[in-house]
């Protein structure tokens, strides 16, 4: 009896304690009120992401629109402007069940016809990632004002990760039906169902939303008003995050070098999370055509000379780790079993070129070879000047060329390169993100971030098709299995490093990393403390 | 004092003036146009590159809608046309007309440009007159280090140490931007809020076009000193601050006056540093902007309207020299 009632103690005063520190973030009362300021570095083109996903237009746009679904952290879809879903077996059936008494934030209702008209009229015919991603859709049915009903060609099984706001809009019907869509007007004052609304833009200076009234979710959202401050130069925005004038900054707002330091404060925290879905890869890009490059042996001989945990500890500041392959290591089908690995090993690197019979010559050097890479962060170019070294000890002489992001778009994408450095999205899905930049299909002259290298292989040709339509999951898994092996293998780009954002954001700041996409989450929950 | 600009010359002066500045401003046109489209990359490629993909037929389709498929002469001619029509074209990038963007920005290019010019050149003055009445004494010595100092400090380093004293550290003035945002604040109060804000990026940019006045206005002066109407000006017996300002400054202010018609065309230049440390919505950095966007459209509006500026600013500068010194005919 005595040792019954000493356990039954200690359990309730564990459960107890366990509540006690469970039960603070979840319990705590969100404060409504107050205005929330975001530091952006760039100007955002437009304010919709129907045709442009740049990363300036994502974080504004999707606090203003939405999706069809939302994401958690690991993908699984959660309800948004659709209540619920369902996919047919054969995965070529998709019924969407919309939620009632949404209103556009012009007042007039949101209807099935908005889902179709968007689909239809922008996913599928001018977003870059949407003609693929609907490219089996045959008809969209709308049997009543809030059921929207999918019909594909054939199974897409991706599709159901491509419904978020940032990925896929529901745009109003009635505001861009029947003219151009490039040039409309609408896209500097959008019209959404989200949680702000779209009142001011001062360009150059800030844009500012203020919260929807008539929102569906009732009680949200908490904060009164969003504003987006422009500031282009890096040491300002730390000094803007120092001093609170702004709460919030995502995708790297300071360079790396800077996080330590205002991470230090009391007042200012630091965020990994919430860039699943993106995937960033550190990538160097390979032409095939080069006379040494083209050479199998070469490539794995520099993958050997170069030391990644290096460059992932010193000039990524541990914002980044070694890549085992094409896939990034938090998608479910990332694989290392069978998947070749390149050790740092200079004597080795070095054996193997010897052995291909590249003579070291004048200065030591065996041959010379270009790196073209864009300043777009201050992190590569100095990952520029380490392969430069790193390469140059086994013989290879890199010469370096910083140049504009326009013009390495231009001067790569038309195989006018050597060796690139940039980090490219690899995307939720890798038939999304990974496979345009393998596939023999993909060497388009001209057309960006497809396969520049001019890689072809009958295997991994064969597989990254096959998975396009691949209902059953498992074997999707097996053929991007075969992918990440054979490409790893044959090394057509170098995949570096998976890089890890950075998001900085006041100690009073909540709830604004939400899910895998959390820099372009809706901000309905976030609020501020006191 | 009286200012003679109401000679008959003047109306003759600016008509021929203005006529001599169309062809000008139509070769920086040209000359613009083909230099800009010399650059590897257009617009259409940075969309693309920012959107993270595209088709070729989609890239295709947007060159053919930007217009940038046809011949560089045609682009060349419609362009032309269009400017003599009033008409600076389209930013494809900002979905808006080229002038409604200028236009917009220009303003604040003007407030921060205007209040810039006018504090270095009074400090220049000040400084320049001080120095050269204490010429090779202690005083001359300390104008002359910190002249040294502004002038050999980059100006958006010197920003960022300003944003870093009084905004983060004595939290005295805001980091950024050009207003509150969001306060709803017009008349006096908006014009207060925009000089709060004005004060770090227009000490920033003017302390190093204050440090070439203040060497030129020392040098000017003490030519003038050694010429006889100053020494008349002395001998009549009035006080050492009457001689320098009253007599001496008029006729040194006429290089200085020069090297700030010369100037102002680079502190369009150097504006673009201090708009983007300061996050201040100018022309320059939408220039900048517009140049990594490959932007033509607009940025072939920004150096017309900034050329027609040094233009009217060089006008000014010659009006001026007739006024300062009444000998100077305008012709």
């Amino acid at each position: 009896m005595h040792r019954f009632s000493l356990r039954h103690l200690a359990v309730l005063a564990t459960l107890l304690t366990l509540l006690a520190g469970a039960a603070r973030p979840a319990f705590a009362q969100p404060r409504a009120g107050g205005t929330l300021t975001i530091v952006q570095g760039a100007e955002p083109a437009s304010l919709v992401s129907g045709v442009n996903t740049s990363t300036f237009i994502g974080t504004v746009s999707t606090k203003i629109h939405e999706g069809l679904l939302d994401y958690d952290f690991d993908f699984k879809p959660r309800p948004a402007l659709a209540e619920s879903w369902t996919v047919a077996p054969d995965g070529k059936t998709y019924t969407f069940k919309l939620r009632r008494g949404v209103t556009w934030h012009d007042g007039k209702p949101f209807t099935s016809a908005d889902v179709k008209f968007s689909l239809e009229e922008i996913w599928k015919k001018l977003h870059p990632r949407g003609r693929v991603t609907f490219a089996k859709v045959t008809t969209v049915d709308t049997p009543d004002a809030s059921t929207v009903v999918i019909r594909l060609s054939d199974p897409t099984p991706m599709m159901l990760s491509a419904f978020s706001s940032y990925e896929s809009q529901v745009l109003p019907k009635h505001v861009y039906e029947g003219k151009d869509f490039t040039t409309h007007p609408a896209l500097n004052a959008p019209i959404g169902t989200g949680p702000f609304v779209f009142k001011e833009w001062k360009k150059g200076d800030f844009i500012r939303l203020e919260k929807n009234p008539s929102y569906w979710d009732k009680g949200k959202p908490y904060l009164d008003a969003i504003v987006i401050r422009i500031i282009p130069d890096a040491a300002a925005r730390a000094a803007a995050l120092e001093k609170g004038e702004v709460q919030l900054g995502v995708f790297n707002p300071v360079p790396l070098s800077d996080v330590k330091r205002l991470t230090a404060l009391p007042t200012v925290k630091a965020e990994t999370r919430g860039y699943e879905y993106f995937a960033p890869m550190y990538m160097m890009e390979v032409n095939l055509r080069d006379e040494h490059l083209k050479d199998k042996r070469v490539r794995q001989a520099m993958m050997h000379a170069l030391d990644r945990k290096f460059i992932a500890d010193n000039i990524w500041f541990g914002f980044a780790k070694p890549a085992t392959g094409p896939i990034v290591s938090s998608s479910p089908f990332y694989t290392t079993q069978g998947v070749p690995q390149y050790p740092y090993d200079v004597a080795k690197a070095n054996a193997i070129l010897d052995e291909a019979g590249l003579k070291r010559g004048a200065g030591n050097m065996r041959f010379k070879v270009s790196l073209t890479f864009p300043p777009v962060q201050p992190e590569i170019p100095r990952t520029a000047e380490y392969i430069k070294q790193a390469l140059g000890r086994v013989g290879i002489d890199v010469e370096l060329r910083n140049i504009d992001i326009a013009t390495f778009i231009r001067q790569v994408y038309n195989w006018e390169f050597e060796l690139t450095q940039n980090y490219l999205y690899l995307l939720p899905d890798p038939t999304l993100g990974v496979q345009r930049l393998y596939i023999s299909g993909n060497i388009k002259k001209g057309t960006p971030f497809a396969n520049a290298a001019g890689y072809e292989n009958k295997d991994v040709d064969a597989a990254f098709t096959a998975a396009q339509t691949e209902n059953d999951q498992a074997k999707r898994k097996e053929l991007f299995a075969r992918a990440q092996r054979q490409i790893q293998e044959d090394l057509p780009a170098f995949n570096l490093l998976e890089l890890s954002f950075v998001t900085l954001y006041s100690s009073k700041l909540v709830n604004h990393t939400m899910g895998a996409d959390g820099p372009y989450g809706s901000f309905r929950d976030t609020y501020l403390q006191p | 004092m009286a200012v003679t600009l109401a000679r008959p010359g003047v109306a003759r002066f600016l008509a021929r003036r203005l006529a001599q500045a169309v062809p000008t401003v139509l070769l920086i046109i040209v000359v613009n146009f083909l230099v800009l489209h010399l650059t590897p990359g257009d617009i259409v490629d940075v969309l693309a590159g920012e959107a993270g993909a595209a088709t070729p037929e989609y890239v295709a389709m947007l060159r053919q809608r930007f217009g940038l498929d046809r011949p560089l002469a045609a682009q060349l001619g419609s362009y032309v046309w269009g400017v003599v029509n009033l008409d600076l074209g389209f930013s494809f990038r900002h979905n808006t007309t080229v002038l409604h963007l200028v236009l917009d920005r220009l303003p604040a290019t003007l407030v921060l440009m205007g209040t810039s010019l006018g504090l270095a050149v009074a400090l220049g003055v000040v400084f320049g007159v001080t120095a050269a009445r204490h010429v090779n004494r202690p005083a001359d010595g300390v104008i002359a280090v910190l002249v040294l100092l502004s002038y050999a400090t980059p100006t958006f380093w010197i920003g960022l140490m300003l944003i870093v004293l009084f905004s983060v550290k004595l939290g005295w003035l805001p980091t950024g931007g050009m207003m509150t945002i969001g306060a709803g604040l017009s008349g006096f109060g908006r014009g207060l809020d925009v000089a709060h804000h004005l004060i770090l990026p227009a000490a920033s940019l003017s302390l190093f076009y204050a440090a070439i006045y203040t060497r030129l206005m020392r040098a000017s002066m003490l030519e003038v000193a050694g010429q006889d109407y100053v020494r008349t000006a002395r001998a009549k017996g009035i006080s050492e601050t009457r001689v320098l300002y009253g007599h001496a400054l008029r006729n040194a202010l006429l290089p200085l006056v020069t090297v700030v018609g010369v100037q102002v065309g680079s502190l369009l230049g150097g504006s673009v540093l201090v708009e983007s440390v300061f996050g201040w919505p100018g022309l320059g950095r939408l220039a900048f902007e517009a140049v990594q966007q490959r932007d033509y459209n607009l940025l072939l509006g920004i150096l017309l309207m900034s050329s027609l500026l040094v233009i009217a600013v060089n006008l000014v500068i010659d009006l001026l020299y007739a006024v300062l010194d009444p000998r100077i005919e305008l012709r």
